[in-house]
């Protein structure tokens, strides 16, 4: 009662507190400020997560810490608080938030429906419309107090808030929830950071980046555009630029919304000197060593999935073990981040109303309490450089508090208030008494055995009479208890009524009943059990959390596997050189390497697999795909040759798999054909489980992917803005971007001033040799004229992909040194191949065109060893050529035919033990190698297949479990890759 | 006649050029023609080698072991020694001839507008003369089922053989059934459209199911009466209840499927045929007893899911056989008409992943000509059947060996030629290759 009387005077006494010391007044004498202390006594005050004071004191003053300590020094003008057993923490601090600012609707649509716009909007501003640097939060900033409330109920006293639109974004600010000041109060840093995304800005419609590396290669042109502009050599104002350059030396925030992204980020801010804070995606654990290379501090959300309703079976089984996956293991993450050092802190997003509880979740699974705490206090206060005044509640820092009734990641815990900046904000009563507990209730000579239990606040009751349940209702608040309980006979309609006032201590107390009957008579409750205590229990209640897997779904590795030393006895070795075909022969494999081809080989120390009438290949190389990749087509303009395709690498892709099943070790990871000039290759090696840059073949050789015909004139699709739109206009798109790249480099060359750009750049390597093309091409005019021009400026083009009509110049690509890489037997799908043959491949390497067979096709790239033998059919060729076409052929095409392609000593050992002549549609692969690892085994395919089984049986009981027990599931969804060509937009 | 052929091709290649429509068909048998020697694939898992085949008037007269008689060997007698005898292949559930080029849609006549559309009929709209139709010869693939696509009941098909002057003298089976595409109990997001291209349960599904069920219920009843206003897609039922044309139901869905075997009960529906029928293989045993036939999708396609064995599409028809389902192969999907020269490798992927050789060759030979209702004069080698054979020089179900020297339709020994050869002869000749080609 005392106390309570202390608040209502303290509430009244502190509303003055924001009038600012140079303002007139007019509505009341200027001396009603209040400089009084407040001093919490007898609390267990976290002052920072690793400093408890239990029974201590806080003192606070003008919205700051004056004091905490065991005991401190109480001025005499201080309200004083006792806190009796509660606890007090810090405010948290949310690092990634949209408070106040209303994030822009969507006006981009589909950049393909219609005629896309290419130019941006703006004028004085970047040439690119998401990129929005100078975009200040504190311009569209509007405090509200419903919203604010919201995350002080969570915990948090202070959020990074920002315009969550474009790639790049602009400042955020950092603001106090405080309730009761004015801006001047709340906003504690108008340019806390910038922030950045490789999202694009709902206000433009500009089209370009249309991909996710259109969007990293924009980012970096950016950089360099800044930096050219701070040298003061732009001849026009770029507000843009101006406000990116202002903005460098703030905390650069990069918001992603996958793990790759968040690798991608990284990488970007590596290449030009940035160390972004990442706002991650709550799977860091799928990957925990990459995550933990990229340094960087990590804003984490704590948003799990929902389980599945896995009750209609039917449904079920659209489920994939790596989305149930996902569930069983997202609630590990902070733990085995914690347990991987790698710091992070914890932000709200995307979880809003689950956050504590999500939170506790995450406890549960094993994240330290201590490691929370501060991911949510001290580790964004340091991140945003206000560790002195954020986050802790030593002297001088800002009276940010909460107090609660006990631990705040037990959820009986009540948060009762938090206090920002001094002022204080009520989420539950101080002074409700916990009634929580089993009583015996005696009304009018029956003796009801009443247990209350569940929140404090919202407390809920189970009547017995007599060992019979009965029907109850329980209502409490202030304080006041009020129960209804129905009648033992359940067909009389008779109420009887409670209620009381709940003493401080309720072990035991009385109150007024009115019976059925009216009868006005009193009761009286006498506790006999506390609540009861089956928290330990609670927390070993997690369901068993999965192994993590590389990748982390169906197939992946539990271990990375290791290289291993391999004598391969007694196989015909195709070996894809001049030595041909060679029967009973033995190859041993030694630390990555072939390292032996030879007859009647021992090796100590090597395991010896009897390879008796199998056939031992080099692994296939598949010179077009779109396999293992996040985008395929950047669309936003007729040239892209400033993005590459290393940078979209997605390793989890099951077609990586598949194709090892298939024999595939090498593949180029091509840009797709939307326009003339397309983005640079990526070269892969088909690790299963490795990071995306783990897969990408070291050292590779420079290619780019070009391509002419239907698709980069969008014959096939409605759009008719984009210049080309015939294939003479093709022609004249590469004239024009050559003939820049020239001047480009006698500029560059002259030592004058130039401005450094990534396209133009790329295009020079080409001019220089130093990068290949691989053009997209069917039609035999439009081949003719690539060469042609490609001759004009002096270099040649290195593979003409599809190339369905080279079979019409195989003469003139021979003379011009162009190899071929085709299909085996399309055609028919679009106009430009209705003269496409199967026996192309054959008729341009009878010409003395280098031949590989691709596939562009996720299918067919696990079967390229059957598309190699349409070639026998058709075309005549000898098996030993044929099986060229997919080894060592597309390896000389690639220009990596030095390390793979072929068996030979000093290669690598990329290699496939087939059943039957590989050639043969009987044949399939028992063991693919790369570079001496295992990583298909026809063998462990089947363990891995009852694995699978095992593992979803087991995850579909966890989530059936989860729903008995009253949690709430989502509806079975499969997400799935979508199929990848060189159209796929 | 070799002579003959040696003036003609020049000529018309010279008239003609590349944009030639199709080889001539080749006039009617007129002399007896006996194969000997050859390993002859009957098609109903039999195997003869060193065998003699002779057929006249388009039908097969003898088929034997060579060392059983001592005749004399009557008309053109072809010594095929080492070589193989297959029936022709048969493609079900087909497009070809409905288009020509995928993205050329003026040249797409494959879907009709509308939703319940059984008597639309895939047959008068057949190209006889499509160059992708001629491309299937010099695999083996003689016959196919012209089916429509799109709609609910997209249409009726017809079966077809692939050297006629015209869509009528292709016909060997007119209206040979209707094709329903049975709603799917998931919906896919449209990915291209910024959905999550994952599954979500398709709230529509019993709905949809109903309109096919009252549409049966309705012809039926309509079929049954006075019949006072002209119903053409009710009366297009007449012969699907006389049982005269069967019923071809594509689904994947295991759910799907038991529906579909509920629906030919409650339909009372005699010869109901699943294609595609994905996840056939986990209800096997119920399909086996409602005696339901399979044509099996796609072999060389990807698993449907992410968690499937990798090798799921290459096994599935023979997991199906061996649970006693009467099972062929089909090939439709994405550029479903040129892949459909593919079949027989189709067979051969079935081999590698279970089957033996001649029940894989079932799968696309008398199975397929069971399935389809045409197997008393197509789908094996057999006296009395059409002679619709041909002649590889190895192992046809291998794409190694897979060379066809010879083919007849009905005993009409007919070209290899194609649009194809033809540009690949008029290259090869320019840069004088002819000897490798």
């Amino acid at each position: 009662m005392r106390i309570r009387f202390l608040f209502c005077l303290l509430f009244s006494a502190v509303t003055g507190l924001q009038a600012q010391e140079y303002f007139p007044k007019n509505d009341a004498v200027k001396a009603e400020v209040n400089t009084n202390f407040t001093v919490f006594k007898n609390a267990n005050i976290h002052v920072d997560p690793s400093n408890v004071i239990n029974g201590g004191m806080l003192a606070v003053r003008n919205g700051k810490v004056t004091a905490v300590g065991k005991n401190i020094k109480v001025p005499a003008n201080a309200v004083v608080v006792d806190l009796k057993g509660k606890t007090i923490y810090p405010s948290f601090i949310d690092l990634y938030s949209n408070f106040g600012i209303e994030k822009p609707k969507g006006q981009n649509g589909s950049p393909y429906s219609g005629n896309p716009q290419y130019d941006a909007d703006r004028e004085g501003y970047y040439w690119n419309d998401h990129i929005r640097p100078e975009t200040a939060a504190l311009e569209s900033f509007k405090y509200s107090d419903s919203e604010a409330e919201k995350l002080r109920k969570l915990g948090f006293g202070v959020v990074n808030t920002h315009m969550p639109d474009g790639i790049v974004r602009g400042t955020g600010m950092l603001v106090a929830l405080n309730s009761q000041g004015t801006e001047g109060d709340r906003i504690l840093d108008e340019r806390s950071a910038q922030f950045l995304s490789f999202d694009k800005s709902a206000k433009s419609r500009q089209v370009y980046p249309s991909s996710k590396m259109g969007a990293m290669a924009l980012l970096r042109q950016t950089y360099l555009d800044a930096d050219w502009y701070a040298k003061g050599n732009s001849q026009t104002k770029d507000l843009a630029l101006q406000a990116f350059n202002q903005n460098k030396n703030l905390l650069q925030i990069f918001k992603t919304d996958n793990l790759l992204d968040e690798l991608r980020a990284d990488k970007i801010g590596d290449e030009f000197g940035v160390q972004y804070v990442i706002v991650g995606s709550g799977k860091e654990f799928e990957r925990l060593d990459a995550i933990k290379a990229t340094n960087a501090t990590f804003v984490v959300p704590v948003n799990f999935p929902a389980p599945f309703d896995m009750e209609d079976p039917y449904i079920a089984s659209y489920a994939s073990l790596a989305d149930m996956k996902e569930w069983n293991q997202a609630p590990a993450n902070l733990k085995m981040m914690a347990e991987k050092s790698i710091p992070f802190s914890i932000t709200s997003q995307d979880a809003e109303k689950n956050f504590r509880e999500n939170l506790i979740k995450a406890v549960e699974y094993g994240l330290d309490k201590k490691s929370a705490l501060a991911a949510l206090t001290t580790v964004p206060a340091k991140i945003i450089g206000k560790e002195n005044q954020l986050g802790t509640l030593k002297e001088g820092a800002w009276a940010n508090f909460l107090i609660t009734s006990g631990d705040y990641f037990d959820k009986e815990t009540t948060i009762y208030e938090n206090w920002v900046q001094g002022k204080r904000s009520v989420i539950e009563d101080i002074n409700l008494v916990s009634i929580n507990g089993t009583y015996d209730v005696n009304v009018a000579g029956n003796t009801y055995e009443v247990k209350i239990s569940g929140e404090a606040t919202k407390p809920k009751a189970e009547v017995k009479l007599n060992n019979n349940k009965i029907g109850s209702k329980l209502n409490y608040k202030s304080n006041w208890l009020n129960i209804l309980l129905s009648a033992p006979d359940t067909t009389k309609a008779e109420y009887t009524r409670l209620s009381a006032k709940v003493p401080e201590d309720p072990k035991s107390f009385s109150g007024k009943a009115i019976l059925g009957d009216g009868t006005e008579t009193t009761f009286t409750a006498t506790r006999t059990a506390e609540a009861s205590e089956d928290k330990k229990k609670k927390e070993d209640e997690h369901p068993e959390v999965l192994p993590v897997t590389f990748p982390n779904m169906g197939y992946g590795f539990e271990r990375l596997p290791k290289q291993q030393n391999i004598l391969f006895k007694n196989a015909t070795v195709w070996t894809s050189e001049d030595a041909g075909i060679l029967e009973n022969t033995d190859v041993l494999v030694r630390n990555g390497k072939i390292a032996q081809v030879g007859k009647n080989l021992s090796a100590r120390g090597a395991t010896e697999i009897d390879a008796t009438g199998k056939h031992l290949t080099a692994g296939i190389i598949d010179e077009h795909s779109h396999l293992a990749a996040s985008a395929v087509n950047e669309a936003g303009h007729n040239s892209s040759a400033e993005v590459r395709m290393e940078d979209v690498v997605d390793p989890d892709d099951i077609g990586v798999y598949r194709n090892l099943a298939g024999g595939v070790t090498t593949m180029q990871l091509l840009h797709g054909s939307a326009n003339p000039i397309g983005g640079q290759s990526a070269i892969l090696k088909m690790k299963w489980g490795a990071s995306p840059d783990e897969m990408i073949f070291s050292n590779s050789p420079k290619f780019i992917k070009f391509a002419l015909g239907e698709n980069v004139k969008q014959a096939n699709w409605s759009s008719n803005s984009r210049f080309p739109q015939t294939r003479m206009g093709v022609e004249q798109v590469f004239v024009d971007y050559f003939t820049r790249a020239k001047e480009y480099e006698s500029l560059k060359k002259s030592g004058k001033p130039f401005r450094k750009d990534i396209e133009m750049e790329t295009l020079l390597e080409i001019l220089n040799g130093e990068r290949h093309i691989t053009a997209h091409s069917y039609v035999q005019s439009e081949i003719n004229m690539l060469m042609k021009i490609a001759e004009q400026y002096g270099f040649k083009i290195n593979t003409f992909t599809h190339i369905l009509e080279g079979y019409k110049v195989a003469d003139k690509m021979a003379e011009h040194g162009a190899g071929g890489s085709t299909f085996s037997d399309w055609w028919a799908y679009k106009y430009e191949v209705k003269d496409a043959i199967p026996q192309n491949a054959a008729i341009m390497h009878n010409a003395g065109v280098t031949v590989a067979i691709n596939s562009d096709d996720a299918e067919m790239s696990r079967r390229l060893n059957q598309e190699a033998a349409k070639s026998v059919k058709y075309g005549d060729i000898s098996e030993e050529e044929a099986w060229k076409f997919v080894t060592i052929n597309p390896a000389k095409l690639l220009h990596i035919d030095d390390r793979v392609g072929s068996i030979k000593e000093g290669k690598d050992a990329d290699l496939v033990l087939w059943t039957a002549n590989p050639l043969s549609v009987y044949a399939k692969p028992e063991k693919t190698l790369i570079e001496g690892v295992v990583y298909f085994d026809i063998e462990r395919d089947r363990e891995l297949r009852e694995e699978v089984e095992k593992q979803k049986n087991l995850l579909a009981t966890q989530m059936l479990k989860a729903k008995n027990n009253g949690l709430k599931t989502q509806a079975v969804k499969e997400t799935k890759k979508e199929e990848m060509h060189c159209d796929t937009l | 006649m070799k002579i003959i052929n040696l003036i003609i091709l020049p000529v018309l290649l010279f008239l003609t050029g590349t944009t030639i429509a199709q080889q001539t068909p080749a006039p009617e048998q007129s002399r007896a023609v006996t194969i000997v020697g050859a390993t002859a694939h009957i098609g109903n898992g039999e195997v003869i080698e060193n065998s003699l085949i002779i057929f006249e008037n388009g039908k097969i007269t003898t088929v034997t072991d060579a060392n059983s008689t001592k005749r004399q060997y009557p008309g053109t007698i072809i010594d095929a020694k080492g070589k193989h005898v297959y029936p022709g292949f048969i493609s079900p559930n087909s497009t070809l001839g409905l288009v020509e080029i995928d993205a050329v849609k003026q040249s797409d006549d494959e879907d009709e507008l509308g939703e319940l559309l059984p008597h639309v009929r895939s047959i008068i709209a057949y190209n006889a003369e499509s160059q992708v139709v001629e491309s299937m010869r010099p695999n083996g693939v003689l016959v196919g089922q012209i089916t429509p696509r799109g709609g609910r009941i997209s249409g009726t098909s017809s079966i077809v053989q692939f050297d006629a002057w015209n869509w009528e003298d292709a016909v060997l089976r007119e209206d040979d059934g209707i094709h329903i595409n049975w709603p799917n109990s998931v919906r896919r997001g449209r990915w291209w459209a910024g959905e999550d291209p994952g599954v979500k349960p398709n709230d529509d599904y019993e709905k949809d199911i109903r309109t096919v069920s009252e549409f049966f219920s309705n012809a039926r009843a309509y079929l049954a009466g006075p019949q006072e206003i002209a119903n053409l897609p009710f009366m297009a039922m007449q012969n699907v209840f006389d049982g005269k044309q069967k019923i071809y139901i594509h689904a994947d869905g295991e759910k799907e499927l038991m529906d579909i075997l509920q629906f030919k009960r409650d339909h009372d529906l005699e010869h109901v045929v699943l294609v595609g029928a994905y996840s056939a293989y986990k209800i096997a045993d119920q399909v086996k007893a409602a005696n339901v036939p399979i044509l099996v999708g796609r072999v060389h396609s990807r698993p449907n899911h992410e968690d499937s064995h990798y090798d799921l599409p290459y096994k599935m028809a023979y997991l199906l056989h061996q649970k006693g389902i009467l099972v062929g192969l089909e090939s439709s999907g994405s550029m479903e008409r040129m892949n459909s020269r593919n079949l027989p490798f189709y067979a051969g992927t079935v081999t590698a992943y279970g089957a033996s050789k001649e029940e894989a060759l079932q799968m696309i030979t008398l199975n397929t000509a069971k399935i389809l209702g045409i197997d008393d004069s197509l789908g094996s080698l057999e006296t009395g059947k059409d002679a619709t054979l041909f002649i590889s020089e190895g192992d046809a179900l291998d794409m190694r060996t897979n060379k066809i020297s010879q083919a007849f339709i009905q005993g009409r020994e007919i070209s290899l030629e194609s649009h194809q050869t033809q540009l690949a002869k008029r290259y090869t000749d320019k840069y004088g290759q002819e000897e490798k080609i």
